[in-house]
């Protein structure tokens, strides 16, 4: 009834906006065309730059206690450095989007298995302690048995350093987020891999990063092909990955990683090769996380992305009654 | 109900018979409270807008004309708890329909019993409110307060209103991301923000389902409607619900409101309003049901509400357990770098 009136418009109006949109807007009602969720508040640059540095950090760390384990030294001074100040950055980068950055520390008196947040802070806050305590005594060379054992603890928690924030974006209302619970925490883990080795191939001679070369191959691929999942699997919100600006930056995104992914296993035969690609999978790993971040900003904007799916449930659950 | 035997996925999505109980209020916490909206007799008055902003001294923003309709508040927020929708509609003319004359439903008017339970009052008290001129500007010919459209040809312009407001969600997405304590259930089943707790880091606001709850960008806390929390304690009723002349918001306890909402559907439905429903009443819905639920006259997402809202924690445990795989594929990826080869 109300099509004449309110979901017209709503659709002219999305229309104007979509010229370029690979796929036509769906056809749906909405209040004006106005947003049904609160697109979120979070900062930009902070909080993709958050999720960068955390993962870069995470992975950092692990390479750091593998490169300890395997007898390479300059790979492990920067992968415990990395990892230190990537940690570090991230707290700061979270402390500095919080709108009331002094009572940081009202998350640290709770722990609520509910909240991601909660679980992450519980997560970034030992992590970026034993990070920093064993780069301390990397840089001094103090106490070096307790370094050991705190490079083990951050090695331990890299791994959810890595995944955690996926959990921390899926778990909103977001549509291009939520839908994509299942796969984001692939798509972060593939970027922080490329990421994380990426640093080690730009600050550790040839000679030692053999494994980074390897790993940043491996992580490139893991990434590009959760992005692709991402894109394609997870059905309307997907396309607000393609669209727009989070489209371009996925494009640069995908470029930047394929780019320096296929170059990474022939980077030992020149630092330079092995410097240009570690910069070109960090800009892939980057504009990676704008991009999710971007699209799920869009996909909360527009009513579509909520509308359109939450129908198309409503008219498959009444299919299966009426088959029922 | 309240034997606290519930299993994961009804604390964090299915039906729940006691929020406040499962929050852990004893068994001597009083009923759950709510609103029903029946927005078939909002005339658009915005007098609950008002009084939400005078009791709870909520800012006011600077007037903004959005040139779209006589709303221009737009759309729930933090320094906006209520929120009148209008929406304008061309339809094929149907006879008129007296909505408030076929109102069943009761004043809830609680002031001053003392009780958080108020009592009920007969539907002649609210016939009192027929026909109110409230001095809203008319569009085109005169408007028959009933039917609320104006006649053009063989179609007529029939206007929607509404007043939306924080759902109270059985399960409440925003207070199950919050990461500080700050928003946190209350003894009534609502869902409220302590606001010396809350740092302001945003999560609950994209996590709502129904974009409810919003920051306020020179305060950096987030706000949204407390079902005058402070009023329920000293027995009286919300400012919105006292302060709507028309009876559209009626507060009360939630069960009570239920059976009453159901009754009004069927009523209209029997005065040929076949497009009446009701719209989060339902405790088998994706969050639970919602505390503050409604009667609309056309699809939610008209009135800017989602279809079918869920808490987006119901899949946490699904996520949680992708996370982990991922985090097992990264450690694994690493070691498999540093033993997969010589160099
Ligand atoms: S999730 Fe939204 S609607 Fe539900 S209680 Fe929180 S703010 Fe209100
Ligand atoms: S902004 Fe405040 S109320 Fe919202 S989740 Fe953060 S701490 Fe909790």
């Amino acid at each position: 009834m109300s099509e004449q009136h309110v979901g017209g418009e709503a659709r002219r109006n999305l229309r104007r906006r979509g010229e370029q949109a690979m796929v036509p807007d769906a056809e749906f009602e909405s209040y004006y065309g106005r947003p049904v969720i609160k697109p979120p508040v979070w900062k930009v640059p902070d909080v993709p730059a958050y999720l960068y540095l955390g993962g870069t950090a995470g992975v950092s760390s692990l390479v750091g206690e593998f490169a300890a384990w395997t007898g390479r030294p300059r790979l492990r001074r920067v992968g415990r450095l990395a990892g230190s100040v990537g940690s570090l950055a991230s707290v700061g980068a979270l402390i500095h989007d919080l709108g009331r950055p002094e009572r940081f520390l009202n998350m640290l008196r709770v722990f609520k298995p509910t909240s991601p947040l909660s679980v992450g802070t519980w997560i970034l806050s030992p992590f970026s302690a034993m990070a920093s305590a064993t780069a301390v005594s990397e840089v001094t060379g103090l106490l070096p048995v307790a370094a050991r054992i705190s490079g083990a603890a951050s090695g331990v928690l890299g791994p959810a350093m890595v995944t955690y924030t996926a959990v921390l974006l899926a778990d909103t209302a977001v549509p291009a987020w939520h839908e994509g619970h299942r796969k984001l925490p692939f798509v972060f883990a593939g970027s922080a891999l490329s990421s994380g080795a990426a640093v080690a191939m730009v600050a550790v001679p040839v000679g030692e990063a053999g494994p980074a070369r390897r790993l940043a191959a491996g992580g490139a691929a893991l990434e590009i092909a959760a992005v692709t999942m991402l894109e394609k699997r997870i059905g309307l919100p997907g396309q607000a990955y393609k669209r727009d600006r989070a489209g371009k930056l996925m494009r640069l995104a995908r470029a930047c990683t394929v780019a320096g992914g296929l170059a990474a296993p022939f980077a030992g035969r020149s630092r330079v090769l092995s410097v240009l690609a570690g910069l070109s999978l960090t800009a892939g790993a980057v504009a990676t996380r704008f991009g999710v971040f971007e699209a799920g900003m869009a996909s909360a904007r527009d009513p579509q992305y909520t509308v359109v799916p939450q129908r198309e449930r409503l008219a498959e659950r009444a299919a299966g009654e009426d088959a029922g | 109900m309240t034997d606290g035997t519930y299993t994961t996925y009804e604390r964090l999505a299915g039906p729940l018979d006691d929020p406040a109980g499962e929050a852990g209020y004893d068994g001597q916490h009083p009923p759950r409270m709510g609103f029903f909206t029946d927005t078939s007799v909002c005339i658009g008055c915005k007098a609950c807008e008002v009084a939400c902003k005078e009791w709870n001294l909520v800012p006011g923003d600077v007037l903004d004309m959005t040139g779209m309709s006589y709303d221009n508040t737009t759309e729930l927020g933090a320094n906006s708890w209520r929120h009148v929708a209008f929406i304008e509609q061309s339809v094929p003319v149907h006879e008129d329909v007296d909505l408030l004359g076929s109102l069943s439903a009761a004043r809830s008017d609680g002031e001053g019993a003392g009780s958080p339970t108020p009592a009920s009052t007969t539907p002649e008290e609210v016939a009192g409110t027929r026909g109110a001129d409230l001095g809203m500007p008319g569009v085109g010919p005169p408007v028959t307060p009933g039917a609320q459209g104006a006649l053009q040809g063989d179609r007529e312009v029939r206007w929607l209103m509404s007043s939306d407001v924080c759902k109270h969600c059985t399960h409440a997405a925003c207070l199950d991301v919050c990461p500080t304590g700050s928003l946190f259930r209350t003894e009534y089943g609502t869902v409220v923000v302590q606001e010396d707790i809350c740092n302001g880091c945003g999560y609950c606001v994209p996590a709502c389902p129904y974009g409810v709850i919003d920051q306020r960008p020179d305060d950096g806390r987030v706000f949204k409607c407390t079902l005058c929390y402070d009023r329920l304690g000293d027995g009286l009723e919300p400012a919105c619900a006292k302060a709507c002349p028309t009876n559209s918001i009626q507060y009360g306890q939630l069960d009570e409101l239920r059976e009453r909402a159901a009754e009004r559907v069927e009523k209209l439905h029997e005065r040929g309003i076949t497009e009446a429903r009701l719209y989060g009443h339902e405790p088998t819905d994706g969050v639970g049901g919602d505390g503050a639920f409604f009667l609309l006259l056309d699809e939610p997402e008209v009135y800017g509400l989602p279809p079918d809202p869920v808490v987006t924690t119901r899949d946490l445990p699904s996520m949680w357990r992708s996370a982990g795989a991922a985090a097992v594929v990264t450690a694994a990826a690493v070691a498999m770098a540093f033993v997969g080869g010589r160099r």
